[in-house]
Formats: C-alpha cells, sequence, structure tokens
C-alpha cells in the first residue's frame, strides 16, 4: 500500500511538472510582447525595455521557465537596487497590470472559492444521492419520472442561466435577499451567508441533477447485485439493506467522480462569481485573459491543475480504502 | 398418514409486468417439502424454477410482480405474511443460497462481519464477540481451514469453492428448517461441486433440514434429491421420486432431459440427444400443452395437445405425477418403437 501511495504521488509530481511546462510555453507562443503588456497605451520603449530586463523577459524561454520554477521553491525578487521587489515562495509571478505577486492575488481570492465549492458540493450531493437513491427505491412510479423529468431539465440548463434565473427571481423580483456583496465568514457572517447561498444553490442544482442520475443507476445496478438479494434473504431490514450494502456499492463510483468535479470546481467557478460578482480565482481568471495578464493566467491555471492531479491521486488512494477488492498489499 | 408438511405451496402463480406485456413465470404450481428430505427442481434457464424458489421468501416483491396462490411454512401463510414476520422466516427459518458464490457475498465486508451480521439480525441480544466465536465455529464446520485467522478477510480473498462454503456457513448459522439452494453449484469445477453437495447433505443428516435444490444437472439431483419436480414454460411437467424419473420417466420432456444427459449407456450409442427447438416465450404461453412444439409424441393426440393445459394427473402403474394427454402406457409403447 505504501509503495502504491509513493508511486501515486511521484507520478503525480511528474505530471504537474509537465502541466507548469505547457502552461509556461504560453508566454512563448503567444503572439505578443509580455514586456509591452506591462504599462498602458502610452508606454516608452524604454520603459517597456527596461521592464523585460527587470522581469526577466529577455531571457531564452527555458531560461525564463528555470527562473519561474526557481520561484515557486525560494521566491523571487525582480530588478535590483532601489527598485528591487521580492514575491516570497511560492512565487508564481508578477502581474504588472495589478502591480501584486500572483501568489498574493490567488491567495486573497482562493477562499471565496473555496467556500464556494465546499458549499456547493455538500449541497448538490446531499441533494444528488438523496433524490436518486429515492427515485432508484420507486422505480418505474410517478416520483421516479418526476425526478427523471426534472433532472433532465437540470442537467441541460447552462450554469449562466441558472445562475441569472435564481438572481433575477430571488434578488430583483421577490426581493428575498440584498443583492449579494461578498465579505469573509469572520468578517461578516450574515453578508457571506447572503451572498453565497444563490452561488451554492445554482452550483449545486447543475451538478446535483447529474449526481441524481448517477446515483438511481447506481441504486438500481447494485439493487440487482447477489449480495443484495442475499442480504435480504438473510432478514435484514430493508434499510440496513440499502445502507450497508446498496448505497455503499452504489456511491464508491460516485465518490470518484465527486473527487475530480470538486478539484474543478476549486480551480474557479467561472461563470458562477462573474454572475455573482464573487472575487473569487475564476474571475481573477477570467480577468487575466481578458487583460492578457499572463502571469495571473499561468498562476490560476497551475493552481488548479494542481487541484486536480491531487484530487486524481487522493481519490486513487481512497479508492483503494473503499473497495477492499483495490487494495494493493 | 397425512401428515402437514413442514412447506406445501399450492397452486402458485407469478407474473411480471414488462414493457412486453405480462410474463408468465410461474404457473399453477404446487409441491410440497418434508423435514429431512430434499426436493429438486429441475429445468433449463426460464422455466421458473428459480423464481418459484424466491417467492418462498417473498423476493419477488418488485413492484412488477404479482403472486398468487399460497405457500404454507409450518402451516403458516408466508404470502399473506407483513414485512415483519417475512423478516423473521428470512435467514432463521428458511435460508436461501445462491448460485454465484462469487458475487452472493457482500464485496465491501469481511466475511466474519457478513456471518455475524446474518446471526445477530435473529439474536439480538447476543454480543458481538460471542457471535464471532458462533461464526467461527459455523466456519470450522463448512471446511474453511484456519477460520480464526480468516474470519477477518474479504470475500475476494477465497476461491469459489471457498465462497460458497462461507455462503452456506451463513445461511446455516440460524439452523434454518429449510435451505433452498438455487443452482448452487453450478458455477464451481465439477470436483469442488462434489464437495458442496456432500457438505450439504451432511449438515442435512445432523440437523434434519428440508432441502430445496434447484438445478439443471441431472447428475446433481439423481446424487442428493429424495424427490423431483420436472419444470418447463412455468409449471410442473412431471413430479416423481428421484428413482422413478431416471427408471420410468412419464413425460416426453423428461424423455428428452434424460436423453441429453452424458452417460456411460448413452456415450457407448453415439451421440447426446438434444430436445429440438426452444422453451416457449412466457410471455406468449402457448393455449395447449407448452412442450407440444417440441414433442415427439402428440401426432395421434394433437388436437387435444394444442387446446388443453394437461394437468398434473398421477401416473399408474408408477407413483409419478406427470402433466401430459399421453398416458404412460401409450408413451411408453412410443418410445419403445423409437428405441426398437
Amino acid at each position: 500500500m505504501t509503495t502504491f501511495i509513493a508511486r501515486r504521488i511521484l507520478f503525480a509530481l511528474v505530471l504537474l511538472a509537465a502541466v507548469s511546462l505547457f502552461t509556461y510555453l504560453l508566454f512563448a507562443l503567444l503572439p505578443t510582447d509580455p514586456a509591452a503588456l506591462t504599462c498602458g497605451k502610452n508606454c516608452k520603449p524604454e520603459l517597456i525595455a527596461a521592464n523585460r530586463v527587470r522581469l526577466g523577459y529577455d531571457k531564452p524561454i527555458y531560461e525564463q521557465y528555470w527562473q519561474f520554477i526557481k520561484g515557486i521553491f525560494a521566491g523571487r525578487t525582480y530588478g535590483s537596487g532601489d527598485i528591487a521587489f521580492t514575491c516570497p515562495a511560492p512565487s508564481l509571478g508578477y502581474s504588472f497590470n495589478q502591480h501584486e505577486c500572483v501568489s498574493t492575488l490567488i491567495g486573497k481570492t482562493f477562499p471565496v472559492t473555496a467556500f464556494l465549492s465546499l458549499g456547493a458540493f455538500i449541497l448538490w450531493m446531499l441533494l444528488g444521492v438523496g433524490t436518486g437513491t429515492f427515485a432508484a427505491l420507486h422505480r418505474g412510479k410517478w416520483q421516479d419520472r418526476l425526478t427523471s423529468v426534472v433532472t433532465s431539465i437540470g442537467v441541460s440548463l447552462p450554469t449562466f442561466y441558472v445562475g441569472l434565473l435564481v438572481l433575477f427571481s430571488v434578488v430583483i423580483w421577490l426581493q428575498w435577499l440584498p443583492f449579494p456583496h461578498y465579505a469573509s465568514p469572520t468578517e461578516n457572517l450574515h453578508d457571506f451567508l447572503t451572498a453565497m447561498i444563490l452561488p451554492w444553490i445554482t452550483l449545486a442544482v447543475l451538478s446535483a441533477a447529474s449526481y441524481t442520475r448517477l446515483t438511481r443507476n447506481g441504486v438500481l445496478e447494485a439493487m440487482n447485485e447477489d449480495f443484495v438479494r442475499f442480504g435480504v434473504a438473510k432478514g435484514l431490514k430493508n434499510r440496513t439493506v440499502i445502507r450497508r450494502y446498496v448505497l455503499r456499492a452504489a456511491l464508491i463510483p460516485i465518490v470518484t467522480i465527486a473527487g475530480l468535479d470538486f478539484a474543478a470546481l476549486l480551480g474557479g467557478a467561472i461563470v458562477t462569481e462573474s454572475v455573482f460578482s464573487l472575487p473569487g480565482m475564476g474571475r481573477l481568471a477570467i480577468r487575466s485573459v481578458t487583460d492578457s495578464d499572463l502571469p495571473v493566467l499561468v498562476g490560476t491555471t497551475l493552481v488548479a491543475a494542481v487541484f486536480i492531479v491531487m484530487a486524481n491521486t487522493i481519490v486513487d488512494i481512497v479508492y483503494g480504502v473503499l473497495d477492499p477488492r483495490v487494495r494493493v498489499k | 398418514m397425512e401428515k402437514v408438511p413442514l412447506l406445501s405451496v399450492e397452486n402458485l402463480n407469478v407474473e411480471f409486468s414488462t414493457p412486453d406485456g405480462v410474463v408468465h413465470a410461474v404457473n399453477n404450481v404446487s409441491f410440497a417439502v418434508e423435514s429431512g428430505e430434499t426436493l429438486g427442481i429441475v429445468g433449463e434457464s426460464g422455466s421458473g424454477k428459480s423464481v418459484t424458489a424466491s417467492s418462498i421468501l417473498k423476493l419477488n416483491s418488485g413492484v412488477t410482480a404479482k403472486t398468487q396462490g399460497a405457500i404454507l411454512f409450518n402451516g403458516r401463510d408466508v404470502l399473506g405474511a407483513d414485512d415483519k414476520t417475512i423478516r423473521s422466516i428470512r435467514g432463521s427459518e428458511i435460508a436461501m443460497i445462491f448460485q454465484d458464490p462469487l458475487s452472493a457475498l457482500n464485496p465491501y465486508y469481511t466475511i466474519g462481519n457478513q456471518i455475524i451480521e446474518a446471526y445477530r439480525v435473529h439474536h439480538r441480544d447476543v454480543k458481538k464477540s460471542a457471535a464471532r466465536k458462533i461464526a467461527l465455529e459455523m466456519l470450522h464446520r463448512v471446511g474453511i481451514p484456519n477460520p480464526e485467522a480468516r474470519i477477518d478477510e474479504y470475500p475476494h480473498q477465497f476461491s469459489g469453492g471457498m465462497r460458497q462454503r462461507i455462503v452456506i456457513a451463513t445461511a446455516l448459522i440460524n439452523s434454518p428448517k429449510l435451505l433452498i439452494a438455487d443452482e448452487p453449484t453450478t458455477a464451481l469445477d465439477v470436483t469442488v461441486q462434489a464437495q458442496i453437495l456432500d457438505l450439504m447433505k451432511d449438515i442435512q443428516k445432523e440437523n434434519g433440514m428440508a432441502i430445496i435444490l434447484i438445478t439443471h444437472d441431472l447428475g446433481v439431483v439423481a446424487e442428493t434429491c429424495d424427490d423431483v419436480a420436472v419444470m418447463y414454460g412455468g409449471r410442473i411437467v412431471e413430479k416423481a421420486t428421484v428413482n422413478e424419473l431416471f427408471l420410468t420417466p412419464t413425460h416426453p420432456y423428461s424423455f428428452g432431459l434424460l436423453g441429453a444427459v452424458r452417460s456411460l449407456d448413452n456415450s457407448a450409442r453415439g451421440e447426446l440427444q438434444t430436445i429440438a427447438g426452444s422453451p416457449p416465450s412466457l410471455l406468449h404461453l402457448p393455449s395447449g400443452c407448452s412442450f407440444l412444439p417440441r414433442c415427439g409424441y402428440a401426432q395421434q393426440n394433437l388436437a387435444q395437445c394444442s387446446s388443453v393445459v394437461p394437468e398434473l394427473e398421477k401416473v399408474s402403474p408408477t407413483e409419478s405425477f406427470s402433466a401430459c394427454h399421453l398416458r404412460t402406457e401409450a408413451l411408453i409403447s412410443l418410445k419403445m418403437k423409437e428405441l426398437a
């Protein structure tokens, strides 16, 4: 088991190195000069040249990449003398558009995204697994059909549509909630909750729909298993059979997918954050694209990739814990 | 002479509604089992034998299943019993084991966990540690070597034969009065099959339980059963003691089944016989005898065979019951002509 975990982690690191390399190639591939992007329209050529040297864009691409990687572990100082400034480790570069270290920007925006993802995740898992199990236990009856209709609508609605629909109906039309204004939960819990509840619902509704389907199918499949029939034949209560036999079998593949979906969300829920003006990582990423803020773009992409790769590794390991057959001796 | 049998099934009918129509899985099936006795239910796939067995524990109670008739266990009504009553019977008085030992055990829990669970459902006041001792004894009884070391292992760490022994241990942990074994050896190697059957017979000798053995393997029937019910198209077409079935079969389908078995006599005669055609669709059962399309003896009696469903009737001079319009004498003379 230990060698298995070690192997998985090693593989994850190699993968991350590859991802960082490809992401960094953006600098080389984009037709724009990164140094020219560091100041506005009426920028003097001398300043561009100075910035190019200061940020290291004059070096060949492989050396830039090396500096970038070194910065992640050791921090990085730009320029020299009085105008030198340092982004401490883990440095992911410096954004000239926002005049901040990329790591600082991500550090500020990540908690918002993390709260958003976590709340939505909990909501959609409860809703999806609950409704899916309910539908499976009422297979073929009207409850099941109703669920199937609702989920069909749910999975086909785009996030921005649901987001706007929720925003318009609850905030503008019904006026049940004030317009969301994000505050951190330690600062103002009330504002935090009123700002988060609609984005949570928006994100949860869509995923809950597909998780309902996954759970329903998983449960139905599990109910056909011989060991479930054997459990019933032992004289176990229905509830016990569902919990210990059916759900245990049905949820393992769902846990796997859920882990990956959650990680993808941690990389930034771009659309939802934009619709509800949440200062999260998704908005940071989308802004970096529209502003051609390359260091931020590379930084957010890399962080998102780290989450995905980490989640993959964790899911692999957890799978072994959940299913004894996968455990490696 | 008339004593109350341990289990009696009377006029059992089971239907399933499917999108294609109503499947008549079991039609007017009646039989009885006495304590200490083994009843074999034989038939091809889809002949209704597994559904019949599941009905005894009300395991068919899906949305689409409709069960009619009467099942009496120890004089108690099973079909009409409420959930709580039927749960108290399942696993405690009637136990069931399934065809595929590889999938009958829950892969996510240790075997000990599962046997202890089966025991404690019906003995709530027994502590886990005490139940564990009983489980260990049972594992030892069914021939699991070194049970102390293996009780905390997971099903996938055992071979198929071992797993069927564990399934049997789980099923028998509450000393049931009736064991329903649904093709318990089909998924196993031949040598392991014999071991499992011997094990079941040994335990039966010790505790006098009744066994209903569902199988399509006539070799298994010959070895283990006292009585046999042959099922075809959801009906019992012949009911006899095992000796009578093999020596003087009374239904054309039984002739066919016996002819399709490889035995020393048969192989000397060359190729195995097959029964031409395929079993009837349980969606559209024919109006008359469901075996008619495959029957080689019906020409003289076509009108009756194609319009009237034959009832199960005693066939003299044997003690067998057969559901065939042709009487045995006529059948045997036809059969003799054929062999000559």
